[in-house]
C-alpha cells in the first residue's frame, strides 16, 4: 500500500464523531436527546444516506405501485423487564405497533428478535410471549416472522427484543414533520411521563412507593378513529423517551417552525408530579408509551378532538399549543405562573438534582 | 398538589408582580444565592414578571458548579480505582474534570453508581463487603445532615468499606467573601430557604448589619419568589436592612435543632476551594476527630491532586454576580451542555445551563 492510499484511508475512516468529544459511548448516546441526534447525523446518516432515511421519521415510507407502505424498527432494552403497568413484551408490540401509527399507517405485520441471555427462566420468558401474542392481538397486528438468538450467561441482561413492523397507509394520509405549519393546533392524547415514573420507581436502588403504572398502548386504533374524523392531520409524533418536550422540539426543527405551549394544559398526574418533584426532574423530560402529539389543522382541530375525547385513549386529549410564525425551531411554554421559557432538547440523560 | 399548586397561582404571582411594580422607584440589583432558586427564575419565566429596574443575580449556590476541578479529578482517581465501587447524586456525574467526567468512567467500566441519598450508599456498603463503597458528599448545609448521617450510621456499624469524599460548603462564608470584594454590585440577598431550613437564620443578621444588605429567606416556588423579592425591594424602598423570613411555613429562626446537633458531631469547619472562586476560609466541612477515618481523601491517599480550571471559562464572575451567563464570549460556542467547559453549564441548577436551556431567545421581545 503507498502512502497516499493509506492516508485515504485513514480520512474515510476518521470516526466522524470528533473523538476528543466522547472516546466511548455513553448512555446518553442512546437517550434520545441531542447526543443521539449528533451519532445518527454524523455518523449514521451520512453512512446510509437515502431519501426514505433522510426524513428521520419514526419509520420509513415507500412506495410500491401507488400502494404506500411504512416500516419501521426498535429494540426493547427495558430494566426492569416487568415494570407496574406492562413488561418488555407488551412494550415490544406496542412501541412498534406506535411507530408504524405516526407514520399515519395502519399495523399489519411484525417480526420479533430475541436476544435471551443463558439462564433466562423459561417461565418468565412465557409470560413475555403471552403479553405479546394479547397486546398483538389488541391492535389486530400479526406477528409473521421472527429470530432468537441466546447469548454466555453474562453477555446480555436477561432478554433483549427487538421488532420490526410494516402498516399501510391509506391514500390522503400525508403524516410528516415538515408539514407542521403555522396555525396548526397541538393535540395531546392525555396526562404525560408515567412510563418512565413507573420504570424509576422499580429501578434497583431507587425504590421509591408509588402507584403510578406505564401508560404502555397501543395507540393505532385511536389514530384511525381520528383520520376518520378528518384527514387534515398534518404530524403525528409519540412522545416516548425524552418525552414531549424532545418530541416538540424535533418537531420545530424539522419543520423550521416556532411551537407555542400552555403549561397548565399539559396533564400530569397527581402521583407522577409528586415523583418528579421529589426527584428533580422535569415531567415534560419523561418517557412516555402510550402518548400522541397530533398536529392538526386549525379547522379540523375541534373535529379530531372530540373524536378523540370518545375514543378510551384519548378522554383526556387537550390542545396545548399552536404553532406559531415566530421562533422558528424553538418551543416556548407559557409557565402556569405566566412568564414565559423556552422548552429545550435535552443534552444527557436527565439527571436527578442534588437538592 | 399541597405545597405546590398554591405557590405555583397565576393570581397570586400576578398580584405579587404588580404590587412590584406599584413599589419600585429606582435600580435594585438583588442576588438569589441558592442554584434551586435560579432552576426556579428561569423555569417559570420570572424575570419576565418583574419591573425593569430589577436585576436579579444568580449566586454561587449550586453545589455542583462551586466543586473544584480538583475535587472531581480526586472522584475520578478514586471511582477508577478497581476495589472501589463509587456512588453519587446524579449531577455531578456530568461534571468534567481535567480530562473526563465520572459517565465516562463509568463507561470504561468503572464501578459508578447513582444514588439517591447518602443512607443507600451506606447500605450498599453492607450488601457488597468485598468492595470499598466511597460516596461522593457534596452540597451545602441542606445536604450536611443526611451525609453526616450516613458517616454517623457506618460508624455505629463498623463498617470498614465505606468512607465519603467530602466536598462541603457552607453558605455565610461565600457571602462575606462575596460581600467584601470592592467590585460586588448586590443591593439585597434572597437566602437559601433549604439551608435556613437546617442551619436557622442568625447567622445572617450579623452579616446584613455588617454589610447593610437586607437579606429574606426565601423558598423555592415561584410565588416564594416573587415574594422574596417583594419583600425584599419593599426593604430596599424604605431604607430597611433586616433579616426577614418568607419561608415561614419551613424555617424558624433556630433551624433544625437535631440536625445541627449532628453537624456539629461529625463535621468541623475548614477552609475550601470555591470553583471560580477561589479559596474562602472556614467555607466547607470536613469530618472531625475519629470520623475523619471515613474520609476517602485520606484513605485512597488522592489529596494532593491539583487541577488548572480552563482559562476560557469566566464561572467564577458568573458566580459573583459580575457577569450575566451570555456575556460570556464562549457561551453556547465553545461551551454548551453537551461539552461544558465549566461547572455552571453541567447541572439544571447551574446559571449557565438554565440560560442556556430557558432563555436562548429574547422572550421580553414577545410578551
Amino acid at each position: 500500500m503507498d502512502e497516499k492510499t493509506s492516508i485515504d484511508m485513514a480520512a474515510g475512516l476518521a470516526c466522524p464523531i470528533p473523538i476528543t468529544d466522547y472516546k466511548s459511548v455513553l448512555l446518553a448516546h442512546g437517550g434520545g436527546g441531542k447526543l443521539t441526534q449528533q451519532m445518527i447525523r454524523k455518523m449514521f446518516l451520512p453512512s446510509f444516506q437515502n431519501e426514505f432515511l433522510e426524513p428521520l421519521h419514526d419509520g420509513a415510507v415507500v412506495s410500491f405501485n401507488g400502494v404506500k407502505l411504512a416500516f419501521t424498527t426498535d429494540s426493547y432494552v427495558v430494566n426492569p423487564i416487568v415494570f407496574p403497568g406492562g413488561d418488555i413484551g407488551e412494550l415490544a408490540v406496542n412501541g412498534t405497533v406506535n411507530d408504524l401509527a405516526m407514520c399515519g399507517a395502519r399495523p399489519l405485520y411484525l417480526s420479533a428478535a430475541f436476544i435471551i441471555e443463558e439462564g433466562f427462566p423459561m417461565e418468565d420468558l412465557w409470560r413475555i410471549v403471552l403479553s405479546m401474542q394479547s397486546a398483538s392481538r389488541k391492535a389486530g397486528v400479526s406477528l409473521v416472522t421472527g429470530d432468537t438468538k441466546v447469548v454466555d450467561r453474562g453477555k446480555g441482561d436477561k432478554i433483549f427484543i427487538n421488532t420490526s413492523g410494516v402498516g399501510l397507509i391509506e391514500p390522503g394520509v400525508e403524516i410528516h414533520p415538515k408539514r407542521a405549519a403555522a396555525g396548526d393546533k397541538i393535540i395531546l392524547n392525555g396526562p404525560i411521563a408515567a412510563h418512565g415514573i413507573a420504570i424509576m420507581s422499580v429501578r434497583e436502588g431507587l425504590e421509591f412507593e408509588s402507584r403510578v403504572e406505564s401508560d404502555t398502548a397501543a395507540l393505532n386504533d385511536l389514530v384511525s378513529t381520528m383520520f376518520d374524523a378528518s384527514k387534515d392531520i398534518h404530524v403525528l409524533r409519540d412522545p416516548t423517551r425524552g418525552g414531549l418536550a424532545s418530541a416538540l422540539n424535533e418537531i420545530a426543527e424539522s419543520a423550521r417552525v416556532g411551537i407555542s405551549i400552555t403549561e397548565d394544559r399539559i396533564l400530569i398526574g397527581e402521583e407522577v408530579k409528586g415523583a418528579c418533584e421529589i426527584l428533580g426532574l422535569d415531567p415534560l423530560y419523561v418517557a412516555n408509551e402510550g402518548k400522541l402529539v397530533a398536529f392538526v389543522d386549525p379547522d379540523a382541530a375541534d373535529r379530531v378532538l372530540g373524536a378523540m375525547r370518545r375514543h378510551p385513549l384519548g378522554k383526556e386529549a387537550v390542545i396545548i399549543g399552536e404553532v406559531v410564525p415566530d421562533h422558528a425551531g424553538t418551543v416556548v411554554m407559557k409557565s402556569r405562573i405566566g412568564g414565559f421559557r423556552v422548552v429545550d432538547m435535552l443534552s444527557g440523560e436527565q439527571l436527578p438534582r442534588i437538592c | 398538589m399541597r405545597f405546590i399548586d398554591e405557590y405555583r397561582d397565576e393570581a397570586t404571582a400576578r398580584k405579587y408582580s404588580e404590587r412590584l411594580h406599584a413599589i419600585t422607584t429606582r435600580p435594585w440589583t438583588i442576588m438569589e444565592v441558592c442554584g434551586g432558586q435560579t432552576h426556579t427564575i428561569v423555569k417559570f419565566g420570572i424575570e419576565s414578571l418583574l419591573p425593569k429596574e430589577i436585576t436579579l443575580v444568580h449566586g454561587p449556590g449550586c453545589p455542583v458548579c462551586v466543586t473544584p476541578r480538583e475535587m472531581i479529578d480526586k472522584a475520578i482517581a478514586v471511582a477508577s480505582r478497581p476495589d472501589v465501587l463509587f456512588t453519587s447524586f446524579g449531577d455531578m456525574l456530568r461534571v468534567p474534570g481535567s480530562s473526563r467526567d465520572l459517565l465516562t468512567v463509568k463507561a470504561e467500566g468503572g464501578a459508578v453508581r447513582m444514588v439517591y441519598s447518602p443512607l443507600d450508599a451506606v447500605k450498599i456498603a453492607t450488601l457488597n463487603p468485598d468492595k470499598q463503597v466511597v460516596f461522593f458528599a457534596v452540597g451545602f448545609e441542606t445536604t450536611a445532615p443526611a451525609n453526616a448521617m450516613a458517616v454517623w450510621l457506618a460508624k455505629r456499624l463498623d463498617l470498614k468499606n465505606f468512607s465519603i469524599l467530602c466536598s462541603h460548603v457552607l453558605v455565610p462564608p461565600a457571602m462575606e467573601a462575596l460581600l467584601s470584594s470592592q467590585t460586588h454590585l448586590v443591593q439585597g440577598f434572597l437566602a437559601a430557604g433549604h439551608v435556613c431550613t437546617v442551619m436557622g437564620y442568625e447567622e445572617y443578621v450579623p452579616i446584613a448589619a455588617r454589610y447593610h444588605v437586607p437579606i429574606v429567606v426565601t423558598g423555592f416556588e415561584p410565588v416564594d419568589i416573587l415574594q422574596g423579592i417583594y419583600m425584599t425591594v419593599r426593604q430596599l424602598e424604605e431604607g430597611r436592612i433586616e433579616v426577614e423570613n418568607q419561608y415561614a411555613r419551613s424555617v424558624r429562626r433556630e433551624g433544625n435543632v437535631p440536625a445541627r446537633q449532628l453537624l456539629s458531631e461529625v463535621f468541623e469547619p475548614t477552609d475550601r476551594k470555591w470553583r471560580g472562586i477561589g479559596e474562602i476560609p472556614m467555607s466547607g466541612y470536613r469530618l472531625k476527630g475519629d470520623y475523619a477515618e471515613y474520609d476517602a481523601e485520606k484513605r485512597f491517599e488522592v489529596g494532593d491532586i491539583e487541577a488548572q480550571e480552563s482559562p476560557l471559562c469566566i464561572a467564577g464572575l458568573v458566580l459573583q454576580g459580575l457577569k450575566k451567563p451570555h456575556d460570556c464570549p464562549v457561551f453556547g460556542t465553545h461551551c454548551t451542555p453537551e461539552s461544558p467547559l465549566g461547572a455552571p453549564m453541567v447541572s439544571s441548577e447551574g446559571a449557565c445551563a438554565a440560560y442556556y436551556h430557558f432563555k436562548r431567545v429574547d422572550l421580553k421581545s414577545q410578551i
